[in-house]
């Protein structure tokens, strides 16, 4: 028995954070409301081989495991970076979809997330998946609360490829993709965390500083809280996807609601600890806030994932 | 990372079920009607129990065996719990002994301490109770102004401790007392091993909550404590040093004192409680997000052992555990009353469990001064 991320897993994290610092810093979300995301961030993960864990080492990727895959999107997440990790690396590439930058409609009920320049698209077809290059399909961009997701209906105009006919390899794709935006979730909330954390140090108000205050200290405190007990369950959702253990889909379902949770009351206190300042689009917290609300929602609401749960758990 | 047992894990696993299942099946018939652990009767019944435990090995699981234990890690211990639990064994009427003043003992105590001390709290021979509260030191457990004179041979002590969980049923008494009388807070205070038979101490059980006697006063009035009532003498950890020896113990109440398996069992229970209920979809969805938590509690103990066996302190993150445990069992509690609808009001497991889950966020340091404690050391809040 041992919990823990390793060295070897601790190692890409750490690069992936110190990658992304650098790389996708709140200044580039913001461009991405705008524009198409900066490219320099999505390629130095290229790099590292970020996007390619899980593909086999004959076909060029590392050959590893979710284990691996999954702190990395959490880094991600902290980051709000606005690619599609997830779709591409965690559900994509598995069901040997490795290289172009993948959108996808299996967590989003139509809507597509990167929708106006990811280079593939996996769509849901019938029972199973099929996979479209960009020129193949006709996307109808849609505003949403956060503008950097670039979502958008798509629909397939011709051509493409099968990719799976096996509704049980969509299923554990789409359990992939739940575990992916449960990972996103746990990383903004602890980039939230940290933005208020800090913001409740150097802002003065009575003469002292805000986070002196115990009903600011509390707010923070269970946002933490949430935190902690959310992460050892995202990190045991991918040590259960990738052992195929039993009870792996539960584990995903109990990842999202926690890491949903975590994000929810992070992204209430963050706002109220920030005050007016914080409502504003001028200061970077509505980055972050608003891609927690998105994938709060997206890959299965909170009450669809206690329904899988209260299904799967028996006296 | 790793999680899985190990087969000598699992062995003792079975061996530990198979021995739970006999003997609480034996202890029970023998005790008749079993009473609550905070009665003097079920105290009683339950120190029978403990004896028992005792005899088999299982009474200390992580301690040496030269002190009563069984030579296991922390990970034994949570198996221990796991199936402790799951058994429907009762709550550890030495608890106090065994998680609060025994991992003092071990940080602080003398080669000599160790060895008179520790076998005794094992074999539930000595009877720990814990004297830190007083009437106006409850939360501020630095303004204790209980005193210890020093006299030739020993101490007289005077003053009032309080809120003693089964310091009725006691007969032993381990606490804080302020040794320099010109000191303040923090400093001046001793951790002081006290026989409660001592003349001058007068110890009053009084109801809690949920009606058990399970509380006590204790006066002291001048009583004398002569160096030697305890084998091995009656300060641990050096005079004056009481808060160092006591936060240290404080942090193993709050981080380890609550092993998930407790959790892990109420939560089975629930979810029998819902089928015989009929739970509708919105009760089963509360009962699965309270499962996913106590699941949670779980993981991140894993966590936790890892981190400790790696050599990593606990610290103030052991506050995050104490705050969601006890608000946790509060919801686990609240669920099943819903479920059982008007006959909540009925006495009963769930209505005595539920009275006691709300002792949970006020013991061991209220969930405010925990919250505040995690805003301040891990979020590096302003005090």
């Amino acid at each position: 028995m041992r919990f823990a991320l390793d060295d070897d897993r601790e190692a890409l994290r750490s690069t992936a954070r110190e990658l992304l610092t650098e790389l996708c810093p709140a200044s580039a979300v913001r461009a991405a409301w705008t524009g198409v995301p900066d490219e320099a961030a999505w390629n130095a993960l290229a790099d590292i081989g970020a996007l390619a864990v899980l593909v086999p080492e004959s076909d060029g990727g590392l050959g590893l495991d979710e284990t691996y895959l999954v702190p990395v999107v959490e880094e991600a997440g902290q980051t709000a970076l606005p690619h599609p990790l997830t779709e591409t690396a965690l559900v994509a590439a598995p069901l040997g979809v490795a290289g172009p930058m993948v959108a996808t409609d299996l967590g989003g009920a139509g809507l597509v997330a990167s929708a106006t320049f990811a280079e593939a698209f996996l769509l849901v077809s019938g029972r199973g998946l099929r996979l479209y290059e960009a020129h193949e399909v006709d996307v109808e961009p849609v505003e949403t609360v956060d503008a950097s997701r670039h979502c958008g209906r798509v629909r397939p105009r011709a051509g493409g490829r099968s990719v799976t006919e096996d509704p049980e390899a969509v299923a554990a794709a789409f359990d992939r993709g739940v575990l992916g935006a449960a990972a996103e979730l746990l990383g903004l909330s602890r980039a939230m965390l940290g933005l208020t954390a800090g913001y409740a140090t150097q802002r003065h108000q009575f003469g002292k500083p805000i986070g002196s205050f115990q009903a600011v200290k509390h707010l923070l405190a269970n946002a933490r809280l949430e935190i902690e007990f959310a992460a050892p369950a995202v990190l045991y959702a991918a040590y259960a996807i990738a052992h195929g253990q039993p009870d792996a889909s539960r584990s995903v379902s109990q990842a999202k609601w926690l890491a949903g949770s975590a994000a929810a009351v992070t992204g209430r206190a963050a706002l109220q600890c920030h005050g007016a300042i914080g409502y504003t689009t001028e200061h970077d917290l509505h980055l972050y806030l608003k891609r927690s609300w998105a994938l709060a929602r997206a890959w299965g609401s909170a009450d669809f994932h206690a329904d899988r749960v209260a299904a799967s758990i028996s006296a | 990372m790793d999680l899985t047992w190990s087969a000598a894990q699992e062995r003792t696993r079975l061996e530990l079920r198979g021995w739970l299942e006999h003997s609480l099946a034996g202890w029970r018939a023998e005790i008749g009607t079993e009473r609550s652990g905070d009665t003097r009767e079920g105290f009683a019944q339950q120190l029978l129990w403990e004896r028992r435990l005792y005899e088999a090995d299982w009474s200390a699981v992580s301690w040496p065996r030269a002190y009563g234990g069984r030579d296991g890690t922390l990970w034994d211990w949570l198996i221990f719990e796991e199936e402790y639990w799951r058994a429907g064994a009762p709550q550890r009427v030495t608890q106090n002994g065994l998680q609060i003043l025994a991992p003092s003992v071990f940080e602080h105590g003398t080669l000599e301490q160790k060895d008179l001390l520790l076998p005794r709290i094992a074999a539930a021979e000595d009877l720990w109770c814990q004297g830190w509260s007083e009437p106006n030191a409850g939360s501020d457990l630095a303004g204790v102004s209980s005193r210890a004179r020093r006299v030739d041979g020993g101490w007289v002590l005077d003053g009032q401790k309080t809120w003693t969980t089964r310091g009725a049923f006691c007969t032993h008494l381990f606490g804080l007392f302020r040794s320099d009388p010109d000191s303040e807070r923090h400093r001046g205070l001793t951790y002081l091993l006290v026989p409660l038979d001592l003349d001058g101490v007068t110890v009053r059980g009084f109801g809690r909550l949920d009606g058990d006697e399970g509380f006590a006063e204790v006066f002291f009035d001048g009583a004398f404590l002569p160096d030697d009532a305890v084998g091995g003498g009656v300060v641990l950890g050096g005079v004056g040093e009481g808060w160092r020896v006591a936060v240290s113990a404080a942090s193993t109440e709050r981080g380890l004192l609550r092993s998930p398996g407790r959790y892990q069992a109420t939560v089975s229970d629930l979810l029998v409680l819902g089928e015989e209920r009929g739970a509708d979809a919105a009760m089963r969805r509360r009962i699965a997000a309270a499962w996913m938590r106590v699941d949670a509690y779980r993981l991140q103990t894993l966590q936790t052992v890892t981190a400790l066996l790696d050599g990593r302190d606990l610290g103030s993150e052991a506050s995050l555990a104490k705050v969601w445990w006890s608000e946790l069992d509060i919801e686990l509690h609240e669920i099943a009353l819903d479920l059982l609808g008007p006959d909540a009001e009925l006495q009963g497991p769930w209505s005595k469990g539920h009275q006691f889950s709300l002792a949970g966020p006020i013991y061991a340091g209220t969930n405010e001064v925990q919250r505040n404690i995690v805003a301040e050391r891990v979020l590096g809040l302003p005090r």
